[in-house]
Formats: C-alpha cells, structure tokens, sequence
C-alpha cells in the first residue's frame, strides 16, 4: 500500500513552501504531488500534478463524506500510469489541498473509493498555521480550526517573523483545538521529512509509537487542564474542543461497533477526529482505531498494551458535544452487551 | 452505496474487521449484535434481524430494509422509524439503563 500524506493549511500558511523544501530531500524524492493550483511558490518535482476542482456528491450523503471525484480520477490515473511504466515507480503520494480545503472529503476519498483504498493508504494529515496571522485566523475562520482538529502534524510556520509571544499564544490555541498531534516549529520551511511524513499510525513499523505518543499527549493534557475549564466549549471563542472517554471494564466489540455507527450517523459531521485504544473483551491485544469525520480506518492490533495498563481510552476531538453525554453512552451501550 | 460511509454494498465494513473473541464464533458475535442492536432499535419501534442473506430492519408499521452491514443500518433506521436515531438520546439511556435491571 502506498502512503499518501496531505498537506492542508489555510490561505497564505506556508503549504507551498513547506512542500518545496520537503521534495528536496533525499527521503521524499520518490514521491508523486498532486497539487489544486500551481501557486507563487515555484515546484519544481518531477512529478508534479494540477487536480481540477469537482466534487461527486452521493446521493443523501453529506459534504465530508463526498467522494472527490477530481482526485479520485487523478489517483487513479497516476496509479494506472504508474503501473504501466509511464510515470517512474513512485513510493509516496503527497496532497497539497486549497486553503479553504475541508481535509474529510478527501480522507473519505482515500479510504472509501473502491479502487483506491486497495492501493494507497492514509499515512498523515499535515497542517501548516502561520505564526504571524493563524491566531486571527483561527478565530475567524470555521475551516481553518477543522484542518488544525483533524492534523496528526501541525507546522507553526514564519515562526522568523512573529514575535515570541505570538508563537506561544498560537501553540497554546492549537493544542486546546488538537492536543495528540505533534507540533513543529518553521521559519524557512525546512524540517525533517521523516518525522512530518513517515512514522505513522497505518504504518505497522510505527504505529506502537504513534499509540504511546497520544497517551502521553492526553496524560499531559489532563495534568494541564484547569477544572473550571473543563465545560466552557466557548472558550477563546473556539467551540471545538479535545476529550478523552475512558472504560476500566472490557468492551464488547458488538457494543462498541453499534454505538460508534451509530454516533456517527447522526453526530459525524461534529467528531472531527477519533482515535482510540480499545481494551476489547475475550481479545488479549490492545484493538487501534482511528477516524476523521465519519470516515473510520479498519482496526488494527498493537502487540503489546503501550503503558501495560489494560483499558480504553478515546480521545475525541469534538464540537458542540458535552464529554460527559458521550462517555455515559459509551457505558450505557457497553452495559447493554453484558445482559443475557 | 451507502450515502453516509461510501462503502459499496457488500464491501467490508470497519465493524467487521475486529478480531473474534477467544472462545466465540463470528456467528456467535452477529447473534451478539443483533441482540445489542435490537436492545436500542427497541426504543424507536424497529427490530433488526439477522438472517442467512444480511440483516434486515423492520419497523412496527410493516417496512422493511436490507441493510449489509452496521454502516447502513442507522440510515435505513432514520427513513423507517417513527423518530430520528440518537445515542445520546437521554431517554434511550434511561431505556438502556432500566432494561438493565
């Protein structure tokens, strides 16, 4: 399966330049771009792409799980070629979306057109937040908060022209709206493409690390965490919100199956990511799930418990649900497994 | 296709990839989630069962749907049942929750 990265970010962020200066390094010179627009930043790759912008909206669906079907015919296509020799043996696609891209349609993409999802795979979401105006920004613009929500990587760029203390109230916003993701920190855009692109969670080299990662984030967060916090999802006037549910007792898959469907269906467009480790009953490993929007990733096993604790915890990145409601479902669903 | 997941019908669904429990069949866990599913499907006048060619959805009026897997099921349940489903639904907890006793 290839690995696919996307790059998202909002207008003027600093995508472009990010990607230039990643496709310049030895690690990511295999790899296939697939770009919406050829922007002032000048690319120069060999493999370089334009997407044109239609959308296939499925019938009663809703808008995060269209099928893009510019990128699905332009994956498609570079596979097809690929295969048969006319492009040069690729092993990475990378994504760069508009600024005003919502990243759940392209995910959905990914992961649910028939073709694609046997051959490609999500490896991260990237998103890229100017330290000069991403405060502003993130206040006053819905999409730019669910690209920071939905990132597994978020890169505070032109940290070379911002004063010290607008990176620190910048860093402070994006890990109340995204705790679990690594942050970086770039003033010219180059950083190492290994840690943005490689080590991920789909990837079975490095998924027991990305695990440990999002725990330790989760501990940290909640160390952080001011109780009388704890309910105000209107705080610095963001209502997207980071929680974590968690079940000392065993779930039983059945359960957990039929109240996440259901979550979903009716609260999708509201749980802009999920990743959880689930402690299923009769199942001795730890089951990894993940997912952006309604979009869920097939499960996946770790070897072994990461911290050697035996529990569920679901971290949930959320806007407008109450913690508490969610967690009392999760156990009144769990417990209506445990009847005869 | 399902309009809210985009699975093909038929294709695998996330909710049939976990692993089986030691001791269980793959037919005992559909029995299993028929049975959770129908604890909640209950509260709204629906009733899922789970037979050889899929699972289908009933609902107390006479209508009927196939649905291939978990994914479908709750958009099936919306268009048949009497109201909209919801897991956080403080009165299906609370029918959850007396059932228990």
């Amino acid at each position: 399966m290839l690995p696919v990265n996307l790059i998202t970010g909002f207008l003027g962020s600093g995508k472009t330049t990010l990607l230039k200066g990643l496709l310049a390094s030895p690690e990511l010179g295999n790899s296939a771009v697939l770009v919406n627009e050829f922007g002032e930043v000048g690319l120069d790759h060999h493999l370089l792409e334009r997407l044109d912008d239609a959308t296939v909206l499925l019938q009663s669906g809703c808008l995060c799980c269209t099928i893009r079907g510019d990128l699905s015919d332009a994956i498609r296509d570079l596979y097809d070629r690929r295969e048969r020799g006319i492009v040069p043996p690729f092993d990475r696609l990378v994504i760069e979306t508009t600024g005003l891209a919502d990243p759940a349609p392209i995910v959905a993409t990914l992961m649910n057109d028939p073709i694609i999802r046997h051959h490609f795979r999500l490896s991260n979401i990237v998103t890229v937040v100017d330290a000069k105006n991403g405060h502003s920004t993130l206040r006053e613009y819905e999409e730019s908060r669910k690209q920071v929500a939905v990132a597994d990587r978020i890169v505070i760029s032109k940290t070379d022209i911002a004063a010290p203390e607008e990176v620190a109230r910048l860093n402070a916003q994006v890990s109340l709206l995204n705790h679990t993701a690594i942050r970086l920190e770039s003033s010219s855009g180059s950083l190492s493409a290994t840690e943005l692109m490689a080590s991920d969670v789909y990837d079975p080299m490095g998924k027991s690390e990305e695990v440990r990662r999002w725990l330790a984030a989760e501990e940290h967060r909640l160390q952080e965490e001011e109780p009388a916090h704890d309910h105000d999802v209107n705080r610095h006037g963001m209502d997207i919100v980071a929680s974590c549910l968690t079940l000392d007792e065993p779930l039983a898959w059945p359960a957990f199956a039929i109240w996440l469907t259901m979550l979903l269906n009716r609260h999708g467009q509201d749980i802009l990511r999920l990743k959880g480790l689930l402690n299923i009953a009769g199942v001795a490993t730890p089951v990894v799930i993940h997912g952006v929007q309604h979009t869920i990733h097939a499960p996946s096993h770790l070897d072994a418990w990461p911290d050697g604790l035996a529990r569920t915890q679901i971290v949930l990145i959320t806007r407008g649900l109450e913690r508490a409601n969610l967690q009392a479902s999760l156990e009144a669903f769990n417990r209506a497994a445990t009847r005869g | 296709m399902c309009g809210l997941c985009g699975v093909l019908a038929g294709a695998d669904h996330w909710s049939d990839t976990a692993a089986v429990p030691q001791g269980s069949t793959p037919s005992q866990m559909h029995q299993l989630r028929t049975r959770i599913a129908n604890r909640v499907l209950a509260h709204y006048g629906l009733k899922l069962t789970d037979a050889p060619g899929g699972l289908t959805l009933r609902s107390a009026t006479g209508q009927s749907a196939l649905v291939p897997h978990l994914g479908t099921l709750w958009t099936a349940a919306d268009r048949i049942g009497r109201k909209p489903l919801d897991p956080l639904d403080t009165e299906l907890l609370e029918a959850l929750t007396r059932a228990e006793v």
